[in-house]
C-alpha cells in the first residue's frame, strides 16, 4: 500500500516484539489467539490466517469459543459443533463448547467408568461446575491446550501444526486469557491448580504462542485495541505480535483530483452528480481512516498491518481467501 | 414509517440492544439527546462511551452517579435544548456491592459476602453480572422517579441475547441447587442425599481442590440470608422490562450477520413478551440515483466533463462499488422489514466522519427523529 509513513515508535517495547517479521514466521507458532472488540472482523481474520497457514502446508485448526458459529457461516457449513471438521484442504474447524469441554476433561481425569456414569447422572456436578467462576473458560482453554498437543490426549486425535483461536470479544477478551492465572490463584491446591498454571505457561510462552489484535479504523476500536494491548501485556503477561487494521478503504483519489471532482457534485446529470458525491465521500472516509491508522500506530507497540475493505456483499470463504493472500 | 420520537412517546424506559460494534453507545447518546432536546428530563446509562464523546459532553469523570450535561454545551453547538440531559457510566462492581449492602440482613453478613474471594470474582467477572447490574441500576433509577425517560446502552455482549438471559443466569447461579448442598449448617460435611451427589461432590473436590470448595461453601453460606431478597428483586426487575412503558430498540448494522442477529433477537423479545419498539440500522449505504444505461455511459460522461480518462474510470469504479454495497444494504433491510413485520425500521446513513461530539449526535438525530419523507429527501440529497 502506498502513502503510509511509519514513524519511529514512541517507546521501546518492554517485551521483545519481533518487528517486521513476515506473517509466515508468525504462523510458525503453535498457537495463535486472534482477539479484539466485537464486530471488527475477528472471525474473518482468524479464518484468513488459517487459510494462509493451510496453503503453506500446515495442518491448521481454527477454534471458535462460546458457540459463536461464525466460522460455520463463512464456510457455509450447517453447524460445526464440538467436532474437528475439515473445511478446506489442510484446514479444520471446531466450535468449543464449555459443557462438552468439561465432559471431555472429566473423562480424561476419571479412569473408573462407573464413577463417570454416576457423575454424569448427578446434576450436582453440573451445578457445582456452573457455580465456580471461571471454570467454563478454564476448561475451554484446556481444550485449546489439548488441540495444540503434539501427542493428543483424546483418542485418534490428529496432530496440528497450528491452532488458531477466534477469542471472545474484548471486555471479556483479557478476562478469557487471564482465566488460568486467576484460577490458579483461587484454587490454591489440587490438580486444577497445577493444570491452570500449566495453561498460564502455555499462554505466556511467547516462543510458541502468538496474539493478534484486530482493529477497525474508527475512534472506539482504536482506543480499545490500545487498551487491550496494554492489558494483555500488564495483566496477562503476553506480548501482542501484530495488530491488524481491518477494513481500510483504498485511497483512490488525490487531493488535487478531489478538487477537480468537487464542481461535479452539483452537476445537472443525476448519475454524474451521484458518482462525484460518492467519490468525495470515499475520499473523506479514506482520509479519516488514515488518521485513525496513524493514531493506532502511535498508540500500540506491536507492528500494525493493514487489511483492505472488501467491496463484497457478504464475507464468505472467497473473501477470507482474498484477505489471506494480503496478510502481512 | 415511524421515527424515534413517535416510538418513544409515553415511554419511561428505552433499552438499546444489539451485538457488539453496531454503534449502540452512539445511538443511545443520540436518542437521549434528541428526547431531551424535545423537552424531557432524560438520563442515559452507558457502559463505556468513546472518550471523545464523553469529553465533548463534558463528562470526563463519569461515574456510577448520574451527572447533568452542561446546557451551555448545547447552545454552543447550536442545539436547542428544551429539557435536561443527564448521563452516567455503569460500574457493575459498585452496583453489585450496593445491592449486597442493601439486601444484607446485617453488617456482618454484608462484610462476609463482600470479602469473599468467590464473590469478588462473580461481581466483576461472571458472565451476566454486568448485564444484570445494568438492569438493576435501571430499576433503581426508575424507582426513584427523577427522570422522564431512561435510555440504557446495553453492555457489549457477544450477542444481544446475552442481555436478556442475564437475570436468569445470575439468579439461577445464586439460588442454584448447588447452594443447598452447602447451605446446610454442617457445610461440607453435609449428608448429601444420594450416592450420586456425594460422588459428584468428592470428584469436584478432587478436581478443584478443598480450598476452592471451602470458599464456595463460605460464599453460599454468607449469601443464604439474601437469596429471597435477590429473587424478589430480580422478579421486579423482570416485570419492569416487560412493562408497556418500557421499549426495546434493536440496533444493528446493514450486513448479513448483524441483520440475522437482529431478526433472532426480535423473535426472542416476542417470545419473552417484551415490548419491542423498532430497529435502528446504522451505517447504511443509501442507493444513489440509478445508473442510466450501463457503467460505460457514466464513464463516457465523466471523461467528457473531466477530460481525464484515468480519473473518470476510477470515479466510475468507486461508484459501482458503492452501489453494490447500497444494493446489499437495501436487500438486507428489506429482509429485516419482512421478517419483523414492522414499519419501525429506521435507517441512519454511513456518515463520512465518525461521530464523537454533539454536532455528530445532532446529525444522527436528523435521521432518527425525521419523518419518513424527510429521511428519504436527506438521503437522496447526500447520496
Amino acid at each position: 500500500m502506498r502513502g503510509y509513513s511509519h514513524g519511529p515508535p514512541l517507546f521501546l517495547p518492554r517485551l521483545e516484539i519481533a518487528r517486521n517479521r513476515p506473517v509466515t514466521e508468525f504462523l510458525d507458532k503453535r498457537l495463535v489467539f486472534v482477539t479484539g472488540k466485537g464486530g471488527v472482523g475477528k472471525t474473518t481474520v482468524a479464518v484468513a490466517l488459517g487459510l494462509r497457514a493451510a496453503a503453506e502446508g500446515k495442518r491448521t485448526i481454527v477454534c471458535e469459543v462460546a458457540a459463536q458459529e461464525n466460522a460455520s457461516r463463512i464456510f457455509e457449513h450447517a453447524e460445526i459443533g464440538f467436532h474437528e471438521v475439515e473445511v478446506a484442504e489442510n484446514l479444520w474447524s471446531i466450535s468449543i463448547d464449555p459443557d462438552e469441554s468439561m465432559r471431555e476433561y472429566v473423562l480424561l481425569q476419571l479412569k473408573v467408568r462407573a464413577m463417570r456414569d454416576m457423575l454424569f447422572r448427578s446434576r450436582i456436578f453440573g451445578y457445582l461446575a456452573a457455580a465456580t467462576p471461571g471454570l467454563k473458560e478454564l476448561v475451554t482453554i484446556g481444550k485449546i491446550w489439548e488441540l495444540a498437543q503434539l501427542d493428543r490426549k483424546v483418542k485418534r486425535g490428529r496432530k496440528y501444526d497450528l491452532v488458531i483461536v477466534d477469542a471472545p470479544a474484548t471486555g471479556h477478551g483479557v478476562g478469557f486469557l487471564q482465566t488460568p492465572r486467576t484460577f490458579a490463584a483461587i484454587a490454591r491446591v489440587g490438580p486444577i491448580h497445577s493444570q491452570a498454571r500449566e495453561l498460564d505457561r502455555l499462554i505466556t510462552d511467547h516462543a510458541h504462542t502468538g496474539v493478534a489484535i484486530v482493529a477497525l479504523p474508527e475512534e472506539m476500536p482504536v482506543n480499545e485495541s490500545a487498551a487491550l494491548e496494554r492489558d494483555l501485556r500488564d495483566e496477562v503477561g503476553v506480548a501482542v505480535d501484530r495488530v491488524y487494521m481491518n477494513g481500510l478503504y483504498p485511497e483512490r483519489f488525490t487531493n488535487e483530483e478531489v478538487e477537480r471532482l468537487r464542481p461535479l457534485s452539483d452537476a445537472e446529470d443525476g448519475s454524474t452528480r451521484a458518482a462525484a458525491r460518492a467519490a468525495l465521500s470515499e475520499h473523506e472516509r479514506a482520509r479519516s481512516q488514515r488518521a485513525q491508522l496513524a493514531r493506532l500506530r502511535r498508540r500500540v507497540e506491536a507492528p500494525v498491518k493493514t487489511l483492505p475493505f472488501l467491496f463484497e456483499p457478504e464475507l464468505d470463504v472467497e473473501a477470507a481467501g482474498q484477505l489471506a493472500r494480503r496478510l502481512g | 414509517m415511524a421515527n424515534v420520537g413517535e416510538i418513544l412517546a409515553g415511554k419511561d424506559i428505552c433499552i438499546c440492544a444489539g451485538s457488539g460494534g453496531v454503534g449502540k453507545t452512539t445511538t443511545s447518546a443520540a436518542i437521549a439527546t434528541g428526547m431531551a432536546a424535545r423537552g424531557l428530563k432524560v438520563c442515559v446509562l452507558t457502559i463505556d462511551p468513546a472518550k471523545r464523546l464523553a469529553d465533548s459532553l463534558g463528562l470526563e469523570q463519569l461515574g456510577n452517579e448520574a451527572k447533568r450535561v452542561d446546557p451551555e454545551l448545547f447552545e454552543r453547538q447550536g442545539v436547542e435544548m428544551k429539557g435536561e440531559l443527564w448521563a452516567m457510566m455503569l460500574d457493575a462492581k459498585a452496583t453489585f456491592d450496593e445491592l449486597v449492602a442493601r439486601q444484607a440482613p446485617d453488617e456482618e453478613s454484608r462484610d462476609r459476602v463482600l470479602g469473599n474471594r468467590i464473590y469478588q470474582q462473580i461481581s466483576s467477572a461472571l458472565a451476566g453480572s454486568q448485564e444484570y447490574m445494568a438492569m438493576e441500576k435501571l430499576f433503581e433509577l426508575h424507582t426513584e422517579g427523577r427522570f422522564d425517560l431512561l435510555v440504557l446502552d446495553t453492555p457489549p455482549t457477544r450477542n444481544a441475547l446475552d442481555f436478556l438471559d442475564a437475570p436468569r443466569r445470575l439468579t439461577q447461579f445464586i439460588e442454584g441447587r448447588s447452594l443447598r448442598v452447602f447451605m446446610k449448617p454442617t457445610g461440607l460435611a453435609a449428608k448429601v442425599a444420594g450416592r450420586g451427589a456425594s460422588v459428584a461432590l468428592s470428584v469436584f473436590k478432587r478436581i478443584v481442590g478443598f480450598d476452592l470448595l471451602a470458599d464456595l461453601a463460605e460464599f453460599f453460606n454468607a449469601f443464604s440470608g439474601m437469596v429471597d431478597g435477590f429473587q424478589a428483586r430480580a422478579k421486579r426487575v423482570n416485570s419492569l422490562l416487560a412493562d408497556p412503558h418500557t421499549c426495546f430498540l434493536v440496533v444493528c448494522g446493514p450486513q448479513g450477520e448483524p441483520v440475522d442477529e437482529a431478526v433472532y433477537f426480535h423473535r426472542k423479545l416476542v417470545e419473552a413478551k417484551l415490548p419491542f419498539g423498532g430497529v435502528i440500522v446504522n451505517k447504511v449505504h443509501y442507493p444513489a440515483e440509478k445508473l442510466r444505461g450501463d457503467g460505460a455511459d457514466l464513464e463516457a460522461a465523466l471523461v467528457e466533463k473531466l477530460g481525464d480518462a484515468d480519473l473518470a474510470r476510477r470515479v466510475a469504479e468507486n461508484f459501482a462499488d458503492y452501489q453494490a454495497l447500497a444494493e446489499r444494504d437495501a436487500r438486507n433491510i428489506e429482509r429485516l422489514t419482512t421478517e419483523l413485520r414492522t414499519k419501525g425500521v429506521i435507517r441512519v446513513p454511513y456518515l463520512d466522519e465518525d461521530v464523537h461530539d454533539l454536532a455528530g449526535l445532532a446529525e444522527i438525530n436528523r435521521y432518527l427523529f425525521a419523518s419518513s419523507e424527510e429521511r428519504e429527501a436527506i438521503a437522496a440529497g447526500r447520496a
